[in-house]
């Protein structure tokens, strides 16, 4: 039996996530791949922006911290460049890390420090009631786009790859026992790792679009999910507002804090302190 | 005089900075502060500290924050636009409490401004530029050795009552090369962050009123929490009244109780003067000069109060130190502190001599200025 009770902070329960979110299922998978792990969670720093997906940081027996809207990433920044040794997890919103903490995400990838990103997106801004979101597909009815989103969406694995970051994966709640395992490969990668999990917003989103109930809007993510062996056959076309998982980028670089050590803090005599 | 060197505002913030055991900063370049981000991109290795330039300003100040809740000391630096960039995760400093230091450079605005003229437009800014009620400290230096001492004072008192201080030095002051005699160690004192004895509660918050936050940083053995929301004792958000009340009061407390350990402040030839001068900052260097010449002169004598606490505001020094005599307000804006000048000293006879052109008030146009009210 895993021990993942130790990383779960009761006195704050219950979790204010609405019946049927996916943000539970992801919940689970973390503090299943901590327990797996076996990281003491006083090594470990939970962060998370603010959103539905933000709210997550308070539920860990961790060192944790909840910030402002799009920023966690750079509170993340200066705990790890302070605590190399610690472990870092991020949790985001799709608004949170694409749109109002956009620059924070390229940057962070470039950067390459060792810091444990999960973009939960729901495709929706889940918290203020459902406005159009980065992600929404378009044509997606939502309380700032009534006449359906005319917007192309994100595809966060392709920013990822493209910024730099040396692990990108997508999964699906849908999907647990695969989701458990690139969250578990994120852990153990060395460098900024970029975990993006499609999750349900049956209430803000689902309900607006005919997929009012958790079960049909899982169905739909289901329904639109391509694994990314099965991916590398189709084209372009047939793959648009399709849902591409696995594992997309698995590399090595040099991550900030090593370069910073080697190529700077010698350079500057601090080594000999 | 052996350790006399010519330097600027901006390189005895770095100074102080490293006295006072800075070890952690992150900022973005802007005019007229980028020296300080220079500086300490330069020294911070040297003593194995961190420094990173991040992609902005908000990312810098949540850069900090997340290093001091690491167990660092740690400083940002900006100008005008900078600092209204910075606002929103200051007030995460301010609700979390945890200390760090942000010097503005400042710089004549509104928006880019007059990115190379010096003003000091932000004083309000600094007092009410981050949303919702919350206490500041805001501290500003004058002369070069006040710089660096004033520096080690930010952090001294952003340890110590949890909190961020912001530095506001003007362009003038930062960009003054001057020669100083720079203090050695034993003429300041260093502070740092208290711990609670034994790690035996997660109510980082419980205490009594008036009080900062008694807790361990990060990694020390114990799973705080640190919160953006409004939060109760343990630090989990809260909307509970009564404990929303107590927790913002405290906020509050432990500044306005500490308010005499807090306020710095100087006096200059106040004692026979028959007008005093309230001036910060490069004005304050400016009201100086003016008021030594007319004493050379045999003009009128005139004193000089320098407030180097801008927030909390000295009133209680501010009215004994002028007790009922006239003064005479002198700001490079278009009127800020003359506001908090009139509210304190009801009763006296306040002018002042604003001016916002991107040129400094002159100790020429001072004496002008004092003339004119003599003969009015
Ligand atoms: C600076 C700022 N702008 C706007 C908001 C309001 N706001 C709170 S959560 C949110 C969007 C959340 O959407 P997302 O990041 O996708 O997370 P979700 O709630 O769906 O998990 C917004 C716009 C805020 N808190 N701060």
């Amino acid at each position: 039996m895993l021990d993942y009770e130790k990383y779960l902070r009761y006195r704050t329960f219950p979790v204010p996530w609405c019946p049927g979110c996916g943000i539970g299922t992801i919940f689970k998978a973390v503090v299943t791949a901590f327990a797996k792990l076996e990281w003491d969670p006083n090594d470990i720093a939970v962060v998370s922006g603010i959103g539905c997906s933000g709210r997550l940081s308070t539920y860990f027996n961790t060192n944790t911290l909840h910030t402002t809207h799009g920023r966690a990433l750079t509170f993340a920044t200066g705990i790890k460049l302070s605590n190399p040794d610690k472990h870092v997890v991020v949790f985001s919103g799709d608004g949170d890390a694409l749109a109002i903490g956009g620059n924070h995400f390229i940057h962070a990838c470039r950067r390459n420090l060792n810091i444990k990103l999960i973009v939960i997106n729901n495709n929706i801004y889940g918290m203020t009631g459902g406005q159009v979101s980065p992600t929404t597909p378009t044509g997606f009815v939502t309380t700032t786009t009534p006449y359906g989103n005319t917007e192309p969406h994100f595809d966060t694995v392709e920013l990822a790859k493209a910024a730099g970051a040396t692990y990108v994966a997508r999964e699906t709640v849908n999907r647990p026992r695969q989701m458990l395992k690139v969250i578990e490969k994120s852990f153990k990668h060395s460098g900024f790792s970029v975990v993006e999990i499609v999750s349900n917003c049956h209430i803000n989103l689902g309900r607006r679009n005919k997929l009012k109930h958790p079960l049909p809007m899982l169905k739909w993510i289901d329904e639109n999910t391509i694994p990314l062996s099965k991916a590398k056959d189709m084209s372009e076309e047939e793959l648009k507002f399709k849902y591409v998982v696995g594992e997309f980028v698995h590399r090595h670089r040099p991550d900030y804090l090593s370069l910073y050590e080697d190529l700077v803090v010698k350079k500057a005599g601090g080594d000999k302190k | 005089m052996n350790n006399v060197k010519i330097r600027s505002g901006n390189e005895l913030v770095v100074e102080g900075a490293i006295a006072a055991g800075c070890n952690f900063f992150a900022g973005y370049p802007i005019t007229p502060s980028s020296e300080i981000a220079e500086g300490m991109s330069r020294e911070l290795p040297k003593v194995h500290g961190i420094f990173i330039q991040m992609e902005d300003e908000l990312a810098s100040i949540g850069a900090v924050i997340g290093a001091s809740l690491g167990g660092k000391k740690v400083m940002t630096a900006t100008s005008g636009p900078g600092f209204s960039l910075k606002q929103e995760n200051l007030g995460v400093a301010l609700i979390a409490e945890v200390p760090l230091v942000i010097v503005n450079v400042m710089r004549g605005g509104p928006s880019t401004g007059l990115p190379t003229r010096g003003a000091q437009g932000d004083v309000m800014q600094a007092r009410w530029g981050t949303h919702g009620d919350h206490p500041v400290i805001a501290l500003a230096p004058a002369f070069p050795k006040e710089v660096f001492l004033t520096t080690i004072d930010a952090f001294n008192l952003a340890e110590k009552f949890m909190t961020p201080v912001i530095l506001l030095l003007d362009e003038l002051v930062g960009h003054s090369h001057e020669p100083v005699e720079l203090p050695g160690p034993d003429e300041y004192e260093i502070v740092n962050r208290k711990y609670p004895e034994k790690l035996e509660t997660l109510e980082i918050y419980k205490r009594e009123m008036g009080k900062p936050p008694l807790r361990p940083d990060f990694f020390m053995g114990y799973p705080i929490h640190i919160e953006s929301l409004e939060h109760n004792d343990y630090g989990y958000p809260t909307t509970n009244p009564e404990i929303v009340e107590v927790q913002q009061r405290r906020r509050l407390e432990k500044i306005e109780r500490h308010k005499d350990e807090i306020i710095r402040y100087k006096t200059h030839y106040t004692d026979d003067a028959e007008l005093v001068i309230f001036a910060f900052g490069s004005m304050a260097r400016s009201a100086l000069e003016a008021i030594e010449t007319l004493r050379k002169e045999g003009g009128p004598k005139i004193g000089l109060f320098q407030p180097i606490t801008i927030w909390p505001f000295p009133e209680e020094q501010l009215k004994k130190a002028v007790g009922e005599k006239d003064v005479l307000v002198v700001e490079l804006n278009w009127g800020q502190l003359v506001y908090e000048v009139e509210r304190v000293l009801k009763t006296n006879k306040i002018h002042s001599l604003l001016k916002m052109t991107g040129m400094p008030i002159r100790p020429d146009e001072i004496i002008e200025k004092i003339k004119e009210i003599k003969n009015a």
